[in-house]
């Protein structure tokens, strides 16, 4: 994809995400908007999927460990064909295969069930291990919230990444700067993330992760016997500017109107896009 | 099922059965994968020459998480700690990565109960039980003898679910025929008798039958039953001898809370029973050899005699 239709489909992907928080009325909009990006270079450039065969063995993977970016995650299966769009607005309704955190027996196209924070990291070493010991020749993408970096299982995952070798896994840190109670640097603050993922054994770089260039440029990048971690700089809510702004973004309860408005706000960026 | 119990110690230690049996496994099927967490030397795994054999490091919360991803991916993981490590440490990683996402494991626990014997208190799990039951889905086995362990660990590689497998490193006393083969859910009758049954699972078995021979002598006979599963527990073989003969006792190396006790228990509800139960109280472990521990925690034939007696 070029970059302009890389930057389409994040739009595209904001988009959707933002509609489908808006059918429940609330949910976790800030994470879902700064991995938007992320997610539309992974599918729409980097990895190797097939929505009409979303169970293929030798398939790229992807673990998104913040789990609550579910929407965010749905909203680019849903553009990539997985399932219908409007599958979306039953978000979080009774018996929904929707829920508010990723779930592998319930979404079509998402590969491991997270939300429980910390664990998707060790899940994702162990998808990553498995296909190479069946010498599958794919790679699986971990997501990983800076917030979540407060879990000690990140790094006893991460210190096995390094460790054993496994440059078939890449990790993705959305440093987006907030959790759920505020700044991540007044709460606990994780330092260098770049500088704590180089000395755990990683060949580490930082990127603006709200720029699909960037994004792209890093996701390329072939590993030697390091595995690769890119620290995306992003924006929590990024894409809105009021959810940009929001202190607390982390999960919104908010009228329809107010919905629609972030709606026309990322349609018309859409539209500049495309003049 | 034949029953080959003497009383005499098996010679052979857990420890090289799991160390043995692990490696035929790893060699008839590709898909198995055993994981430990700086432990192998106390698995017995530590001589196997495997690219499926992955030291995790002092990790267990990680290992149960790899564990579920590799079975994601097709394989079939084996993960194996001391008992509180492999269930308390590492339950919320046991419980949603494999067991709610649907990802089959089977997790290894040794030196349950007093067996962590010199490790003490900090590793003597009265509770891996009372949390493994809390998981649905899941299969709890209580290892009783060398056959069963065989023919655990084999029943296991393909079954769903979380299994867990509680299992001592070193001494047992056989109690089944080499090579039985068992089906989970469904209980061993050891001996019968009509004045009553003892429901006793892994080391408590061989204790089971001692106080059985004795009780034998002053006139009394009683069924000992093995549910070689507590999770899921054979409540129509467990009912069927307590209402036949009115009195149950059951013996676990584990508090009497939430463990094979509380299964029982609630497996018999409604039944008109002399109840009482050999286990550990409501207590932390403590540090101290087995045969102290034993007496400590009341976990003998003796007592199991002494509480028999005490309903008749």
């Amino acid at each position: 994809m070029t970059t302009k239709e890389l930057q389409k489909f994040a739009g595209e992907i904001r988009l959707a995400t933002v509609e489908c928080i808006k059918s429940r009325g609330f949910g976790h909009i800030g994470g879902s908007l700064s991995v938007c990006d992320a997610l539309a270079v992974l599918y729409g450039d980097i990895m190797n999927v097939d929505p009409k065969n979303p169970k293929k063995a030798d398939r790229d993977k992807l673990v998104s460990s913040k789990g609550h970016a579910g929407p965010a995650v749905y909203a680019t299966l849903a553009l990539k064909g997985y399932f219908p769009k409007e599958d979306l607005y039953t978000l979080n309704q009774p018996g929904t295969n929707f829920p508010s955190h990723c779930d592998m027996n319930k979404t079509v196209g998402v590969d491991m069930t997270t939300g429980s924070l910390g664990q998707g990291t060790s899940e994702a070493v162990g998808l990553a291990l498995g296909d190479k010991l069946q010498g599958r020749d794919c790679k699986t993408y971990l997501l990983v919230g800076d917030g979540e970096a407060n879990e000690g299982q990140v790094w006893e995952a991460a210190m096995f990444t390094a460790a054993k070798k496994l440059t078939n896994l890449v990790w993705l840190i959305d440093w987006n700067k907030k959790q759920l109670d505020g700044f991540v640097s007044d709460i606990l603050e994780p330092f260098d993330f770049e500088e704590k993922f180089r000395a755990f054994g990683f060949d580490a770089c930082t990127v603006d992760g709200n720029d699909v260039e960037q994004l792209k440029e890093a996701l390329s990048k072939k590993a030697t016997d390091k595995p690769i971690a890119i620290i995306m700089d992003t924006v929590k809510g990024k894409g809105v500017k009021e959810i940009e702004e929001a202190a607390g973004n982390h999960s919104m309860n908010v009228a329809p109107e107010v919905f629609d408005g972030w709606i026309e706000e990322i349609k018309s960026n859409l539209k500049a896009l495309e003049a | 099922m034949k029953i080959v119990y003497n009383g005499e110690k098996d010679s052979r230690q857990f420890k090289s059965v799991i160390g043995e049996t692990v490696e035929a496994l790893l060699n008839e099927d590709n898909k198995v994968v055993w994981l430990d967490a700086d432990l192998m030397g106390c698995s017995g795994t530590n001589k196997i020459k495997s690219d499926r054999v992955i030291n995790c490091g002092i990790a267990e919360a990680n290992m149960a998480g790899i564990a579920a991803g590799l079975s994601a991916s097709g394989m079939k993981p084996y993960a194996h700690s001391f008992g509180p490590f492999a269930s308390r440490r590492c339950f919320d990683q046991v419980f949603l990565a494999a067991g709610y996402a649907k990802n089959p494991i089977t997790m290894i626990g040794t030196d349950p109960g007093i067996t962590a014997a010199f490790n003490g208190g900090t590793h003597m799990p009265f509770e891996d039980v009372a949390l493994y039951r809390s998981l649905p889905e899941a299969t709890i086995f209580d290892i009783t003898d060398v056959p069963m362990l065989q023919a655990a660990l084999k029943m296991a590689k393909d079954m769903p679910g979380v299994k867990y497998i509680r299992v001592p490193r070193k001494d047992s006393y056989q109690v089944y025929e080499d090579g039985a083969s068992f089906t989970p859910g469904k209980a061993e009758v050891l001996r019968e008798g009509k004045d009553g049954v003892i429901v006793a699972s892994g080391i408590m078995v061989h204790e089971a039958l001692q106080a059985a021979e004795a009780l034998a002598k002053d006139g009394v006979e009683m069924t000992v039953i093995d549910p070689i599963t507590i999770k899921p527990l054979d409540v129509d073989t467990i009912r069927k001898y307590a209402e036949e003969t009115g009195l149950l006792v059951v013996a676990e190396n584990h508090n009497h809370i939430g463990g094979l006790t509380s299964a029982v228990q609630e497996a018999v509800c409604g039944l008109a029973l002399k109840f009482g139960y050999v286990a550990v109280e409501d207590v932390f472990g403590e540090v101290g050899p087995v045969d102290y521990l034993r007496e400590k925690f009341d976990l003998t034939s003796d007592h199991i005699v002494k509480v028999v007696k005490g309903l008749k």
